[in-house]
């Protein structure tokens, strides 16, 4: 599955939650670049998480939904995608090593000694071999979600879905878990969630705000140099620019 | 009887300290072996005192309360002349005991499958829960002891009317606690099954079941601290064997000493059902402390 990357392309989606009064996204277009990580910003309840749980298929009995999603590829997304979420969602019962495995508990897969191979070899690269027998809940809140990495990558979808998974850790380690992350997924196309638009301008390939009601997708212009960007002038004008556009929306 | 709601809030204190025991040693013993199980053997040593202390007081406060009140043995009889009865009719007492360990024992089997099959029925057929719950409802508000001639009439004198009883009365709370457990499995464990597209089956074996498993606990133990009820008043009822048909038997020919022997090795068995069940758990669901 993890060959060249795919990108998806959604034109004048709408999205209304069944019984609301008004839509939560109205006539939205976004193109979602193979291969790169798509920032998607917004204040709270602008719709961007509801986007990315219709991606998901978490919502399909809640909403009306109008437009279209296409796949570079032409095959239909579905059940090509891996979510991280804010929380870990480590299994407590499972050990590290089952939880990276849990994807091939179910769908008719099997979990082989192949499967298991590979799961060490993850968790190697996050990091996390020592503890592959640990329960979840002797972990750290970044290593829980260094588990929670290597069990999206076990999954090796071409899309990853991200809904703010660094939000609850301190700075530093959100700082090393970002460049984990970003390493581990190359190839794979990502979108993700942030409020923080430090890290949104650190590993944008693309970038959209979400803004007003129903919410609009804009845009915004990126520093020239390649994600990871460091904090340099040009990215901080970036930021600042981000901040502005939120502020305003929020008046 | 009277004596069982003291001895749960004991045993739950008790609970709650050696879970905090097991949590320190596991963190030590991944440091330093001998040191955690050092802190583990002298905290076992400490509840074993803990123990001992509070079976003196009782047995204190007991005499104390005889030679205070200058009380006649056929209403308090003294701790020692219980003790001599113990060993004295240690063969009546254990034949007896027997049988109401069986029902109390086949009656929590019973009450805990029914408790958790009609918890996976309400929650796989959403219907069903709004048909089901009246029925449930209705077979707490009857008092069990107003359907327990009815069960002797039914299923008769022996053993498997006291186990329905016991099975009754801990129906109920097996119930509630099984479905809530089941119903409210966090969405996000169930946002990432469905991610994962796992089928319906599979989001309940490896999902909802395990996660309601520390609920289900709960319902477990306080079914094994009230399942003595229903057998020992089954037995009131009607019986031909049983501690509670002991003590009636006792009570009518004002043998007190019979009675209290009866009594103290009822409150033994539910003590020793308790922490045999409450340590079972605990090695079952590690995640829960």
């Amino acid at each position: 599955m993890s060959q060249t990357p795919l990108g998806l392309s959604i034109q004048h989606a709408c999205l209304h939650y069944h019984g609301a009064e008004k839509a939560t996204l109205q006539d939205i277009s976004m193109d979602i670049p193979a291969g790169e990580w798509t920032c998607l910003l917004g204040r709270s309840g602008s719709g961007k998480t509801s986007l990315l749980r219709y991606l998901a298929g978490l919502l399909d009995d809640k909403i009306d939904w109008r437009g279209n999603v296409t796949c570079s590829d032409g095959l239909p997304f579905q059940h090509r995608i891996a979510y991280m979420a804010q929380q870990d969602l480590l299994l407590p019962w499972l050990s590290v090593e089952d939880n990276v495995c849990l994807s091939y508990r179910f769908n008719q897969q099997k979990i082989t000694r192949e499967v298991r191979e590979k799961a060490r070899f993850l968790l190697d690269q996050v990091g996390l071999l020592a503890a592959q027998n640990a329960l979840p809940q002797t972990l750290s809140g970044g290593m829980r979600q260094r588990v929670a990495l290597a069990r999206t990558l076990m999954q090796d979808k071409p899309f990853v879905l991200m809904d703010e998974p660094f939000s609850a850790l301190d700075a530093v380690t959100r700082h090393k878990l970002q460049k984990l992350s970003y390493t581990l997924l190359k190839g794979k196309t990502v979108m993700l969630i942030t409020h923080d638009p430090q890290e949104a301008v650190r590993l944008a390939g693309s970038l959209y705000i979400l803004t007003g009601s129903p919410a609009q997708a804009e845009s915004l212009p990126l520093p020239n140099l390649p994600p990871l960007r460091e904090l340099d002038p040009e990215s901080a004008l970036v930021q600042q620019q981000i901040f502005q556009t939120l502020e305003q929306d929020n008046d | 009887m009277t004596d069982l709601t003291p001895l749960a809030s004991r045993t739950t204190k008790r609970h709650c300290s050696n879970s905090s025991n097991n949590n320190s040693s596991n963190n030590n013993s991944s440091n330093n072996h001998s040191s955690g199980d050092n802190r583990s053997g002298s905290k076992a040593l400490y509840a074993l005192m803990r123990g001992i202390i509070i079976v003196f007081a009782i047995l204190i406060t007991w005499q104390g309360l005889i030679v205070a009140f200058d009380l006649p043995s056929f209403i308090l009889p003294t701790p020692l002349s219980v003790l001599d009865r113990l060993l004295l009719r240690h063969d009546v007492l254990m034949r007896h005991s027997w049988v109401t360990a069986q029902e109390i024992i086949f009656g929590l089997l019973l009450g805990l499958s029914m408790g958790l099959f009609f918890a996976l029925q309400m929650l796989l057929f959403k219907p069903i829960k709004r048909w089901l719950l009246p029925i449930l409802i209705a077979s707490q508000a009857i008092p069990v002891f107003a359907i327990a001639p009815v069960l002797m009439l039914w299923l008769d004198y022996g053993i498997a009317s006291k186990v329905v009883m016991a099975a009754i009365i801990i129906f109920f709370p097996v119930t509630t606690c099984c479905y809530d457990g089941l119903n409210n499995t966090p969405k996000g464990f169930l946002d990432l099954a469905h991610t994962l597209q796992a089928s319906r089956w599979q989001q309940l074996i490896h999902i909802q079941l395990p996660a309601a498993l520390p609920a289900l606990a709960s319902g477990i133990r306080v079914a094994v601290v009230i399942a003595p009820i229903g057998a020992v008043a089954g037995e009131w009822v009607g019986s031909s064997a049983g501690l509670g048909y002991l003590m009636l038997q006792a009570n009518a020919r004002m043998m007190i000493d019979d009675m209290f022997a009866a009594l103290f090795i009822l409150s033994l068995l539910s003590v020793v059902l308790y922490f045999i069940t409450d340590f079972a758990l605990k090695k079952l669901i590690p995640w829960e402390h």
